[in-house]
């Protein structure tokens, strides 16, 4: 069987598409909230610089440059985060507590964002900041801003840690996914196992229900009623042909011996006796067809299960070849063994045999003499192929399918002997088997090829 | 011989019972398991003959229990089931030998026979002899009067098969069962073929034939004509 692969499960995959899921709404939802706050809060930075601006130019235009200077030397020295710089026409600083006008930034009106240095003495830090620059009457240029470089480094930690959140939740997201699917492909995996065995003849094995009573316990419990219900039919079935098997092999049992008796006591010489004979044959004709009837109906209800084991078909060609081959050299067929062994096959071996000398017996009855029969075994692909090749007449493609029904024989055979029941009962074996039976044109002649699964393909594993 | 019938169809027991008096055999005869039992634990007999399915006390337990007394009477069971595991479970369960009905009787005569014959075997044999035909079991090789038999292995234990049994009708299945252990009737008798050929290897050319063909139940390998 295949090796159970977890990330093929569904139980993956589902979670799988959850998680890819899920981790991007979650991204979209957090940058969403992320720049919304980012926004609101650059729009309340403007406004308090925007009114503190407003407030400084109502100063200047009520107490001129002095008045400013004072109010702007007194703020600078209170430090945090609010930054100021009144400047000359040639951008000389007057007061404030940056200590040049923003390189990068031309004189203009309106909000800017620009670096600036801060530390005294040793290295000198840059920073970001956010400020707003106001030409005043008289030439004078005053800049007041903020520090943003806190709002700024927050921005950078989130803007690197979300690839890594993402990286992380996904990861997380795949081992959970592993780990459930894991856990529910050892449960789908019981009722594999379980299935196997059952199919392997174990009809009494059910499939454990764990006490989570989930929906797989449900489906475990459904199947069991089913399997339930599987075996008593097959039990049932069991029991018809015994008891068909009993009361018609009882009445005649008697009639046998009631003819044999007879014909013991009257003997052959008289015309009675021969006819009691006869009567005898005629039973024996009976009691075969009856038994091939009733081998086919329990090879068809798998009820021979039990006697299932490793079969070497080099071993049963071997067999039945030898039986054959005194009844093909009497005919002027040459029966020959093909090349080569093949791996070995699960199966009940007494069937086998007997289905193959039914075809090697079928072989030899329509091969005319001169011919050549062949029994081979090879490996495919697609399993263990035992074949049976002959050079008589064939069977037209036509009649291939209807031949395997039972009793059907071809107009040409009408007149020789046997039951009709051969290749039925050949057909029930390779049923039972789970094997292929396949009809072939050897052209010419016939070729009867049976493909049994390989028997690795169908062990009952005993690993639990 | 003393064997015990133990068979429920009152009329196959009366068939059976009859044939086998009239084979020269003494025979006793139970309808139902329990029965059954006691008189195999009771008397000595030389084969029981046990129907399958009995009332009261089922044929494979009836057999189990005889076994666990210690009992070694050969027993040849008779089964009106199919017999593809059945025969296993039969045999497993302490038997010997198994038939399925409809039976030939003289099929059951000669596994009798072939049963009480195991029941006393002679000292373990190397060299088995019919008249002048002589079969050397650790050299492989036979003889017939001076000559050599050249034989393929399987003409050999079919030969030894028929030579342990000389004298004794040996039938076509049992032949299939014992030497070339099929426990299925092929559609066309090749059995005879064997034989044909067998005796083309032993006979040919020999004034007194060896082997013999019983009409209606099988072969006999014999030194008297």
């Amino acid at each position: 069987m295949r090796a159970p692969n977890i990330f093929r499960t569904i139980a993956f995959r589902i979670v799988l598409v959850y998680v890819v899921l899920f981790t991007f709404s979650a991204a979209a939802i957090v940058a969403f909230a992320y720049w919304n706050t980012a926004r609101a809060l650059n729009d309340e930075t403007d406004q308090t610089i925007e009114a503190e601006t407003t407030g400084l130019t109502d100063l200047y235009q009520r107490e001129g440059l002095g008045g400013l200077t004072d109010v702007i030397i007194g703020r600078s020295v209170r430090g945090g985060q609010a930054l100021y710089l009144l400047t000359d026409s040639d951008l000389h600083p007057i007061a404030g507590n940056l200590d040049a006008w923003p390189a990068t930034e031309p004189v203009s009106e309106g909000f800017v964002e620009f670096d600036f240095q801060r530390g005294s003495g040793g290295e000198p830090q840059r920073y970001r900041a956010r400020g707003r620059i106001y030409t005043l009457t008289g030439g004078f240029h005053l800049l007041v801003a903020r520090d943003v470089h806190e709002r700024y480094e927050t921005e950078r930690i989130f803007t690197t840690a979300l690839p890594w959140s993402i990286g992380l939740m996904l990861l997380l997201g795949v081992v959970g996914g592993g780990l459930i699917s894991r856990n529910l492909l050892a449960r789908i995996d019981s009722i594999n196992r379980t299935s196997r065995e059952i199919v392997a003849g174990n009809l009494s094995r059910r499939i454990p229900v764990t006490r989570a009573r989930d929906e797989l316990d449900a489906l475990a419990e459904d199947l069991n009623h089913m399997l339930d219900r599987n075996e008593r039919l097959m039990r049932g079935m069991r029991d018809v042909t015994d008891s068909i098997a009993h009361d018609l092999r009882t009445p005649l049992n008697r009639l046998r011996n009631r003819l044999e008796g007879l014909f013991l006591q009257i003997g052959s010489e008289s015309a009675q006796g021969r006819e009691v004979e006869a009567a005898v044959g005629d039973t024996d004709r009976l009691i075969a067809t009856f038994n091939a009837l009733l081998l086919i109906a329990e090879a068809e209800a798998g009820a021979v299960r039990e006697a299932m084991a490793r079969v070497d078909l080099a071993h049963v060609i071997e067999g039945v070849a030898e039986l054959y081959e005194p009844l093909a050299e009497e005919k002027g067929i040459s029966l020959q063994i093909g090349p080569g062994r093949t791996a070995p096959i699960r199966g009940n071996v007494r069937l086998i045999s007997q289905a193959l000398a039914n075809l090697v017996d079928n072989a030899i009855k329509y091969t005319p003499p001169g011919g050549r029969i062949t029994i081979a075994a090879e490996d495919r692909p697609s399993g263990v192929a035992l074949s049976v090749a002959d050079t008589g007449p064939g069977i037209p493609p036509a009649e291939r399918t209807r031949v395997l029904e039972r009793f059907v024989r071809l107009e040409e055979s009408r007149n020789s002997p046997g039951t009709g029941l051969g290749l039925s009962l050949v057909a029930a074996v390779a049923r039972m088997h789970e094997a292929r039976l396949e009809l072939a044109d050897n052209a010419p002649g016939l070729k009867a090829i049976l493909i049994f699964p390989a028997e690795t393909q169908t062990p009952a594993r005993k690993n639990g | 011989m003393r064997i015990l019938v133990v068979e429920d169809d009152l009329e196959a027991q009366r068939y059976l019972v009859n044939g086998l008096k009239e084979a020269g055999h003494v025979v006793d005869d139970a309808a139902d398991g329990e029965i059954g039992l006691t008189l195999a634990l009771s008397r000595p007999y030389d084969v029981s003959i046990i129907d399958r399915m009995l009332p009261k006390l089922d044929g494979l337990k009836l057999v189990e229990q005889i076994r666990e007394h210690g009992n070694l009477t050969p027993v040849l069971f008779l089964s009106a089931l199919s017999d593809v595991d059945d025969r296993v479970k039969g045999l497993k369960a302490g038997g010997d030998d198994y038939l399925t009905k409809p039976y030939a009787f003289v099929e059951l005569l000669a596994r009798i026979d072939a049963l009480m014959r195991r029941r006393h075997p002679a000292s373990v044999k190397t060299r088995l002899q019919v008249g002048d035909l002589e079969l050397d079991l650790l050299t492989r090789t036979a003889k017939r009067g001076a000559a050599d038999i050249d034989l393929q292995p399987r003409e050999f234990r079919l030969l030894e098969y028929l030579m342990r049994h000389a004298g004794q009708v040996v039938t076509r299945t049992m032949l299939l069962e014992s030497v070339w252990e099929y426990h299925f009737d092929p559609q066309t008798n090749v059995i005879d073929v064997h034989i044909s050929r067998l005796r083309s290897k032993i006979d040919k050319g020999y004034e007194m034939p060896l082997l013999h063909t019983v009409r209606g139940a099988g072969y006999m390998i014999r030194a008297r004509a």
